[in-house]
């Protein structure tokens, strides 16, 4: 057994044999000829068949995934048509005598390249569309370089180093469970294409996809970016069960969607998202949340290789306020550092990364960074219900210097007379102990309180979450973590504060009672445990005459 | 010949479905169009060169439109600016 980690770029769950899928580049033969207006009229009509083929493709497409999503088959329309593409593989037959199938893989190589060194993320990413229609066009003038379409007889898991956006819209999604990568980030449109089409994927693995090898068993985890490959018995039993009772919930927990978590005393329980990119917010919508409880903000940071401008993230945190309307929007900043490291920091190595610099630390410590991610937010508080929450705080000193920043990133952009909300709520995270043990120190700095019980855990325990070996002492509802959790809430209801959770044990239904009892104000989990989360609380609420 | 300059809107700048638009929106005029940006120029026509441009958000393009049928076509292709990007 061995797990490989890539980008997990659609969510969900599968098992079961990878089918390894090499594409169609295959070695295209190169030969002299003679008759170059006979080489421009196969050329001609490859052209005709492969927009024809794409139309037929464009119209299937809009009817599975909507205009939007299905625009690239006009714009591969168009490129293949494209003057200059032609030309240039015009001039290769005319000038090098080469048969069409060879100009036409030559040409695309040259612009495929071409693309690559584009600025942008985005441009780079359309390198593979212009494989792709080389590819078709091969395909259309010598039906032998393949069809182009990925056949699989029976549910597999396709692995690919990449694959192009036709190859993708041409799964049959009853026989695709779900999609590896070797290369690919989550803005690659096939990753956007599986993510419309529901089926869970995990892209940018790397040199770990050399692991990957036909007719494997694996469990592909679309939601954690993680591959298991030759799952023992254990992990099998795991994702069996993941599978089953997902499939069950997913049935039941309809009649929950638009339900308020209302306690016998009369409080509200709002139960919200995490969520860790902006398209997520339509997940979010989808599973019935009440808000977004954590905007994992550093998932902006990560998959790419430089720093995103202050208008790139006021972009994405502005489109997440405006899916979400007036529900609440708690962004953290950045939490880097730890098991989150962006590669183009080159922050260096550290023999206690969980202790070290990461969050906060470094908000505070390269303010250009922090400066720019507070503008953005400020910026995009005119779109929605904003709040801002700031990671790791151990002191209340830390708060008051992110505190002033936020007021002078304020002040910078009034006189610059952009608008933006003036009431920004701005909590911090509770998970460190010693933001604990101050926390009635703390509830008089800030607006609220959200606890991280994933790092809670492991700084109350002394137990690295990410080892293995002491898997049984990380407990999240170990009594010494569930008393933190009393502490804080405590000061914050004195204090007036709302007090929420936001790490994994949020959607631990054995603690559903606990959170009640304790007046937690806030849970928030992942989208698709939004209604599960409700359902359990409804009916720990029923229950307990005590809330 | 007419000219007009449009600065960009869209987040991801010209990418391919507003490139694609736009070309299709030139491809249907009967005028010579032109796009500049940041002292490079293309045929508006011509899908890989304006994505070639890899004009972003906020950069300045500048149309010229040259044909019969010039003040109509740039005023649609303005007005297909102002909408889509």
């Amino acid at each position: 057994m061995e797990r490989i980690h890539g980008t997990g770029a659609s969510d969900g769950i599968a098992m079961g044999r990878v089918v390894l899928w090499h594409g169609c580049q295959a070695n295209i033969e190169k030969y002299t000829i003679k008759d170059v207006p006979k080489e421009f009229e196969r050329l001609q009509k490859a052209q005709d068949d492969a927009v024809d083929v794409l139309n037929e493709i464009y119209l299937k497409s809009l009817k599975r995934v909507g205009k939007k999503d299905s625009m690239i088959f006009q714009i591969h329309m168009m490129m293949i048509q494209d003057e200059d593409y032609s030309q240039a593989i015009r001039n290769r037959i005319k000038e090098n005598k080469v048969n069409a199938e060879y100009a036409v893989w030559e040409t695309g190589q040259e612009f495929a390249a071409r693309f690559a060194k584009m600025d942008s993320e985005y441009m780079r990413g359309r390198k593979t569309d212009i494989i792709d229609i080389s590819d078709r066009l091969v395909k259309c003038l010598n039906p032998e370089y393949g069809s182009g379409k990925v056949v699989v007889n029976e549910p597999s898991i396709l692995a690919a180093d990449d694959l192009t956006p036709s190859e993708t819209m041409q799964l049959d999604k009853s026989k695709i469970i779900a999609i590896v990568m070797r290369k690919g980030f989550r803005t690659s449109h096939s990753a956007i294409l599986s993510r419309t089409m529901g089926i869970p994927s995990v892209v940018g693995l790397g040199d770990d996809f050399d692991g990957v090898k036909d007719g494997m068993a694996a469990v592909v985890d679309g939601t954690a970016g993680e591959v298991i490959l030759e799952p023992d018995e254990a992990e099998q039993g795991k994702c069996q069960q993941a599978l089953e009772a997902s499939r069950r919930k997913q049935q039941e927990l309809k009649s929950f969607l638009g339900a308020q978590i209302k306690t016998k005393s009369g409080r509200i329980v709002a139960v919200n998202a995490n969520i860790g990119h902006p398209e997520d917010a339509e997940t979010a919508l989808k599973n019935g949340a009440d808000g977004i409880g954590l905007f994992r903000s550093e998932f902006l940071y990560m998959g790419r290789d430089s720093l995103p401008t202050e208008d790139e993230q006021f972009e994405a945190y502005k489109s997440v306020l405006e899916k979400m309307g007036n529900k609440p929007v708690i962004v953290r900043t950045f939490d880097i550092g730890a098991d989150k490291q962006i590669p183009y920091l080159h922050l260096p190595k550290e023999a206690n990364p969980a202790l070290g610099y990461r969050a906060i630390r470094i908000c505070l410590d390269r303010k250009d960074l922090f400066r720019a991610q507070l503008r953005a937010l400020v910026r995009a508080s005119a779109f929605g219900n904003l709040k801002i929450m700031f990671p790791m705080i151990i002191s209340v000193e830390e708060v008051r210097e992110a505190k002033q920043m936020l007021q002078e990133t304020k002040s910078e952009l009034e006189s610059e007379k952009i608008s933006f909300a003036h009431d920004i709520k701005v909590g911090i995270m509770i998970e460190t102990p010693s933001s604990v043990v101050l926390s009635d120190e703390l509830a008089k700095e800030c607006d609220f309180f959200s606890i991280g019980t994933n790092d809670l855990t492991q700084y109350t325990l002394a137990a690295d979450r990410l080892n293995d070996k002491i898997a049984k002492i990380y407990d999240q509802s170990n009594p010494a973590v569930l008393k933190m959790i009393e502490l804080t809430a405590k000061n914050a209801h004195k204090a007036g504060i709302s007090v929420g959770i936001c790490g994994e044990s949020a959607a631990d239904p054995k603690l559903a009672e606990f959170y009640l009892k304790t007046g937690i104000d806030e849970l928030s989990v992942a989208p698709p445990s939004v209604l599960g989360l409700k359902k359990t609380l409804k009916q720990a609420c029923e229950k307990s005459a005590a809330v | 010949m007419q000219k007009f300059n449009y600065s960009i809107k869209e987040p991801e700048g010209l990418h391919a479905r507003p490139a694609g638009l736009l070309v299709k929106c030139a491809q249907s005029c009967s005028s010579n169009v032109k796009v500049e940006v940041k002292g490079q120029t293309a045929d508006a026509k011509r899908l890989f060169a304006v994505m070639g441009l890899g004009a972003a958000q906020n950069d300045q393009l500048t149309f010229t439109v040259e044909g019969s049928k010039e003040s109509t076509e740039c005023a649609k292709l303005k007005a297909f600016c102002e909408e889509n990007l």
